[in-house]
């Protein structure tokens, strides 16, 4: 089980934290997402045999929310 | 689309609003409703794109609102107002970025402080490495003005260094070998080597952060009632609005009715709120976790303190070595000898203080027992010490005499815990031991009366005589003393029973129940031990009193601030909407009202940011418990 925190662009709408925990807490190995939106981040906990930390950045971005930082633990 | 596109979007809206201005007093009718169509479907298609999006993730959208109402406008022919409305939207949202990362600022702030590389000894050399990369047991070197960029213990060199960054505490501290330095805080002045323990994510500094991002997405109680009102809010306006139309047929004021009543300054206006009080207390070095926390916080009318290392310093000193038989330096050596085994603070005090007299302290204690609450027995040098409280001397069997007792009493009386060391079972001498008072406790706790505590308790569990006097001393409420953890919850609960509520500050691991069972623990940081972080609800890092006053009336600043945002949102909604049912409020101008109570409501949190509490002087004297 890993860890990632991407750094997001400001959040400033209240909907933009629910599209992003149900799209990508619906990606197959994504245990946990949590969307902070006063520190415009989101937190996933994944399982990194079944989907790697750069589908998930793909999946935020896709959404139109650009990833500017990555960090896996 | 990214916050780059919107801004650009929203500039050309705007250009576009202002040439259709120009060609209306121009004359050109024609062309001012081409250029007005063009600049409503510039800025409406990231909106309906946006609305999409969330509706098909099943969330009504304030986007959703306002496409409806874009359509419907164009549809009537009204361009004036469409445009002005997508204009006046996204402009909005612009403005409502930029001053929400107002209220973020100071989490930002601590986030900018933490360190990015740090200088290791890596085979001999001197490297300069990402912090990433520095691992567990590395030695890393710190200069001058250089940020400390791991948690560790100092192996050499001695320095001065501000730990504003952990403890809120700007005057910088003085640091040598074995001294703990902490990732995040600057080396003002010095020079220091220090093996790495802690690293990355596991450093004080990275949990303080991850502890305040987490409090500021912590929600209270409004704040969901807020969330839970906007999602049943937004699908009834959209039926009421069809219920406005087919009573008065005007599809005019039905649009209005739409854009007006969107919820954005409600959703928002408890949010903001919190996150900028939490910001604040964060500043300072005070971690309050969370909105409901904060709630709770400024409902406090009680509040009970454990006295050995909160109110005060919890740095006993040995103050007087009374003997009864024999030289003093003699008893102090071989009870010292005997309290090595002692992890208790009291034991460890007299060690210290011999070891400040310079006494040689070589005798390996044998047959030693350590009696939990009570003291040690231990044999040096073929001699039998019993050392510790009157229970320990009566569980003996040893006679404490007249003359014994009232020494005892005495020294107890003038705020001393008073130790009876016994050799081979008789009372050879009294070891008297006080702490002092916070320099700050007093004003901290007159500041907490004057922000609204009705009763202020000590609950201890050392001896009555000294409690008493620091009750004196602070003006208590209340004393209670020679508790066990389990009685302080007890009371606790009893408190609670009464209608109170109730916070409970202490350090260590046995407040730790009481600090569960209150309605807000207090923990003192003192740099973050890991228990107290994670279990109490509000951390003072500087393990300083007047931040618990900060904190308590920042905690009723935060919840009027938020209460006025609420009130004043709903207030803005409904008069509103009153306002296009009796035909005064249009399109434009609701859209426009709309997006001003959203900003108000987020600079009137931005005051929060600001807030300080009246500085008081806490320059008195320190009074010091014991007087000889």
């Amino acid at each position: 089980m890993k860890k990632a925190v991407f750094g997001l662009e400001p959040l400033s709408c209240p909907t933009c934290i629910k599209k992003i925990e149900i799209t990508v807490g619906k990606l197959n190995g994504v245990e946990e997402v949590k969307v902070l939106f006063n520190s415009n981040k989101v937190r996933a906990q994944f399982d990194e045999n079944i989907v790697k930390a750069d589908q998930i950045n793909e999946v935020i971005t896709k959404l139109g929310y650009p990833v500017l930082s990555q960090k896996v633990s | 689309m990214n916050a780059k596109r919107t801004s650009q979007i929203t500039a050309l809206t705007g250009i576009l609003l202002a040439i259709a201005v120009g060609l209306h007093f121009g004359g050109l009718h024609e062309w001012r409703q081409g250029t007005l169509i063009a600049a409503t479907i510039i800025a409406g298609i990231p909106i309906a794109i946006k609305a999409f999006q969330a509706l098909r993730m099943k969330a009504f959208s304030i986007e959703l609102l306002v496409t409806i109402a874009v359509i419907g406008a164009l549809f009537i022919g009204e361009y004036v107002e469409s445009a002005a409305v997508t204009f006046l939207f996204l402009f909005g949202a612009f403005l409502e970025a930029r001053t929400l990362e107002k209220t973020r600022s100071s989490l930002r702030s601590l986030i900018d402080m933490a360190p990015l590389e740090a200088t290791v000894m890596r085979n001999g050399e001197a490297v300069i490495v990402s912090v990433d990369d520095v691992e567990k047991g590395d030695r890393i070197i710190i200069r001058s003005g250089e940020k400390v960029a791991i948690d560790g213990a100092i192996v050499s060199g001695k320095a001065s260094l501000n730990e504003a960054a952990i403890t809120g505490e700007s005057v910088p501290a003085n640091k040598s070998i074995d001294d703990r330095v902490f990732s995040g805080t600057i080396v003002d002045n010095g020079f220091i080597e220090v093996i790495a323990d802690k690293v990355g994510d596991d450093t004080t500094f990275a949990r303080i952060i991850e502890l305040v991002e987490d409090a500021q997405e912590a929600k209270s109680k409004t704040q969901k009632f807020l969330d839970r009102f906007a999602n049943v809010y937004t699908p009834a306006i959209v039926i009421l609005s069809v219920v406005v139309y087919i009573f008065t047929r005007n599809i005019e004021m039905t649009l209005t009715f739409l854009v007006v009543a969107c919820p954005g300054a409600l959703v928002i206006s408890a949010p903001v709120s919190i996150v900028a009080g939490i910001g604040n207390g964060a500043r300072d070095g005070v971690l309050v976790k969370g909105g409901d926390i904060m709630e709770t916080l400024a409902k406090i009318d009680t509040v009970v303190f454990d006295k050995t290392g909160t109110l005060t310093r919890g740095r006993p000193e040995v103050t007087d070595i009374h003997t009864f038989s024999g030289d003093k330096n003699n008893l102090l050596r071989i009870v010292a000898e005997a309290e090595m085994i002692s992890e208790h603070h009291l034991g460890q005090t007299i060690v210290k203080e011999a070891r400040k007299r310079g006494i040689p302290l070589l005798n390996e204690p044998e047959e030693a027992e350590v009696i939990e609450g009570n003291g040690i027995r231990a044999q040096i040098e073929g001699k039998l010490l019993t050392i510790g409280n009157r229970k320990l001397m009566a569980a003996n069997g040893i006679n404490v005499d007249d003359a014994v007792e009232s020494y005892a009493v005495k020294r107890e009386k003038l705020g001393n815990t008073a130790i009876f060391a016994a050799i081979d079972g008789v009372v050879a001498g009294i070891f008297s031991i006080a702490d002092q008072i916070r320099p700050e406790a007093k004003s901290a706790l007159n500041e907490l009366r004057a922000s609204g505590v009705k009763q202020i308790i000590m609950m201890t569990g050392d001896n009555r005589h000294t409690a008493e006097l620091v009750g004196k001393q602070l003006g208590l409420d209340g004393v209670y003393a020679e508790l066990l953890p389990e009685d302080k919850v007890a009371m606790i609960q009893k408190l609670k029973e009464a209608g109170h509520k109730v916070a409970m500050a202490g350090d260590g691991i046995n407040d730790a129940p009481a600090i569960a069972t209150a309605d807000i623990g207090l923990a003192m940081g003192e740099g973050g031990t890991d228990i107290s972080m994670e279990t109490a609800d509000v951390v003072l890092m500087a393990d300083r009193l007047d931040q618990f006053s900060h904190a308590y009336s920042l905690a009723k600043a935060t919840i009027r601030n938020m209460k006025q945002n609420t009130y004043f949102a709903v207030g803005t909604v409904v008069l509103l909407l009153a306002g296009v049912l009796l035909g005064k409020v249009f399109l434009a101008s609701g859209m426009l009202i709309h997006e001003l109570s959203v900003l108000i409501v987020i600079l009137n949190a931005v005051r929060l940011i600001r807030y300080t509490k009246k500085q008081v002087n806490i320059k008195q004297p320190v009074p010091i418990l014991q007087t000889e």
